[in-house]
């Protein structure tokens, strides 16, 4: 691992202002990602700013939102008496992800920023990865791309978002709050992430210097959620497809509005407003969840070896919904 | 919980204020250090009861400061990357992995490894019951499984839910034990014995 500075500031202003006064400067959250990105030598930061003792820590209800500090943990999101009470798909996502140890250290800023898992990105054994090397190639789209994206790719990158915690916030219409020497400033979880394009090492609305420093999640009102994960094997390990949803069920169960985000198949969780749209006053059957299905996967581009993913996407959309509609 | 039990949580909190009653709060409050790349910084962790005052470099993790430097070898590095739980450790109490822990990172932190855990003389139950239940063949998962396992238990009395007691709203039947145990890999495949041990140890209370 390449040497680096270290610091541990112990206040949101003076952490920015480390970020920019060091050269080539990195936020360490739990250091889960980063700190095995760093010994693959994929990311070599000059100096790491140890942000894990900034007081960001709280989770609290204000009117109908839920503010949950960037360096609250993993698990203690997930076992919170008011994520549980009042998003429960959030803790469902979270405890699908990674491991108990991996979630006691995770932080809930880290987790949104991991990075993908494409064995090309995380290998610079391979020269070509435009995401780490823009201008490289890509070694997917001809390669083994089983784990790769169906949505949202372009030419110049196919890898997926991994994590599980932001496929719940999207379909939850979470916002994350950022810090920077300019102020602070509100943005959308699911305007935060950008597709690839032909500029696929930018994933994020982030400026290096900006810090997260909470998510606010607008309190749900459904009848119920699920988060569906579909993997290789029964848990840690990260999602070929993975689904969000929550519905609301009016009593003679039509469906009121219904949300639903996927996961593992895209560069960035997958919300696709015409499928929701069309679930609105429909009855809560498995034919109309099939058909918001095969409006969210519509345009999969799958590759040689993730042709899989797209029947496999909308059977898991129809039994999280099932599932969501059966709670509550 | 045993009388065992009750000397760990009880030398993992040493220190530890009460405003730190968060699992997470800070439990240092120096002055915020700041090193450049050349340079070691200071650092103080306690590990298993005994303080170290080090000099580190910040690259160096806690895996690689106890096995190289310590000489603790008890920790295993099974991956070094955070996919197999070998070189699970105690920090504050709560079950990290320390391949993945930058030891600077941990300055005022009390870390419990494998060797920690036994007390007077005396294994500690969850030792104990991997012995009395083979829960082990070539013992290299052995200590993470043990430190895991001990943690896990202080987090089911917590009330810390899996992914499987949200859907069941049972805690600790054997798909909820796996479940929680799923961060340890075994290579042998010990899994049965595992979860015989942790069980037994549980239902002892
Ligand atoms: C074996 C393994 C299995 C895993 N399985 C899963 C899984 O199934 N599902 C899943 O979702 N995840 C999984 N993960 C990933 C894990 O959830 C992430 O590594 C973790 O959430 C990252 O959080 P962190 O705090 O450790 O981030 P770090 O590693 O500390 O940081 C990640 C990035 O975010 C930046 N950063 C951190 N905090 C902030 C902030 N507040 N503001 C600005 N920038 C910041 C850092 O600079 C860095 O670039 C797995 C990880 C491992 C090692
Ligand atoms: S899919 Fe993206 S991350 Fe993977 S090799 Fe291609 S450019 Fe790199
Ligand atoms: S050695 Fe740390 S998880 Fe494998
Ligand atoms: S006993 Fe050999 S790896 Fe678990």
């Amino acid at each position: 691992m390449r040497r680096f500075g270290y610091s541990r500031p112990d206040d949101v202003g003076e952490a920015i202002a480390q970020e920019r006064r060091f050269p080539e400067a990195k936020f360490l959250g739990g250091g889960t990602n980063l700190v095995d990105l760093m010994k693959m030598g994929v990311e070599k930061p000059a100096h790491l700013v140890d942000i894990t003792r900034l007081p960001l820590t709280q989770i609290e209800e204000r009117g109908n939102v839920i503010r949950i500090g960037a360096l609250t943990r993993n698990s203690e999101v997930a076992a919170h008496p008011l994520v549980l009470a009042k998003c429960p798909v959030l803790s469902e996502a979270i405890l699908a992800g990674a491991s108990p140890q991996i979630r006691n250290m995770a932080t809930t800023g880290g987790n949104l920023l991991q990075r993908t898992r494409c064995f090309y990105f995380y290998d610079p054994s391979y020269a070509e990865c435009n995401k780490r090397v823009p201008g490289s190639g890509c070694a997917a789209i001809q390669g083994y791309n089983r784990i790769h994206a169906i949505l949202g790719g372009s030419d110049h990158c196919i890898a997926t978002y991994p994590g599980d915690m932001a496929i719940a916030l999207s379909a939850l219409g979470a916002s994350i709050v950022v810090q920077g020497p300019r102020g602070e400033r509100t943005i959308s979880l699911d305007r935060f992430y950008r597709l690839p394009g032909a500029t696929p090492h930018i994933e994020n609305d982030l400026k290096p210097d900006e810090l997260i420093t909470s998510i606010e999640v607008p309190t749900p009102t459904v009848t119920g959620s699920h988060y569906l994960k579909v993997r290789d094997r029964n848990s840690y390990a990260f999602a070929l497809v993975s689904v969000a949803a929550l519905v609301d069920l009016a009593p003679d169960k039509h469906i009121r509005q219904a949300r639903f985000a996927l996961g593992g198949v895209a560069p960035k969780p997958w919300r696709v407003p015409e499928a929701e749209e069309a679930l609105v006053n429909r009855p809560a059957t498995e034919a109309v969840f099939r058909e918001a299905a095969e409006i969210a996967v519509r345009g999969a581009k799958p590759h040689r070896y993730n042709g899989f993913k797209v029947e496999l996407a909308k059977r898991a959309v129809v039994r999280a919904l099932t599932t969501a509609s059966q709670r509550g | 919980m045993s009388a065992h039990e009750d000397d760990i949580t009880r030398r993992d909190f040493v220190g530890v204020t009460v405003a730190a009653a968060s699992l997470y709060g800070g439990a240092v409050a120096e002055a915020a250090p700041v090193s450049g790349p050349a340079d070691t910084a200071n650092c103080s962790l306690t590990i298993n009861g005994h303080r170290h005052d080090l000099q580190l470099e910040p690259r160096v993790t806690l895996l690689d400061l106890m096995r190289e430097q310590l000489h603790l070898t008890g920790t295993k590095k099974g991956c070094d990357h955070g996919q197999c739980g070998a070189c699970t450790v105690l920090s504050d109490g709560n079950r990290v992995l320390s391949c993945l822990t930058l030891a600077i990172t941990q300055d005022g932190r009390h870390i419990t490894t494998i060797e920690g855990l036994a007390s007077g003389g005396q294994l500690h139950p969850m030792q104990e019951a991997f012995i009395e239940h083979d829960g082990f063949q070539c013992g290299f998962c052995t200590s993470g499984q043990i430190c895991s396992a001990v943690a896990m238990l202080k987090e089911v009395r917590s009330g810390m839910p899996s992914a499987v007691s949200l859907n069941t709203k049972q805690t600790m039947t054997d798909e909820d034990i796996r479940e929680r145990m799923s961060g340890n890999l075994c290579r042998c495949g010990a899994y049965p014995n595992i979860v015989a041990a942790i069980r037994s140890v549980e239902q002892r209370g």
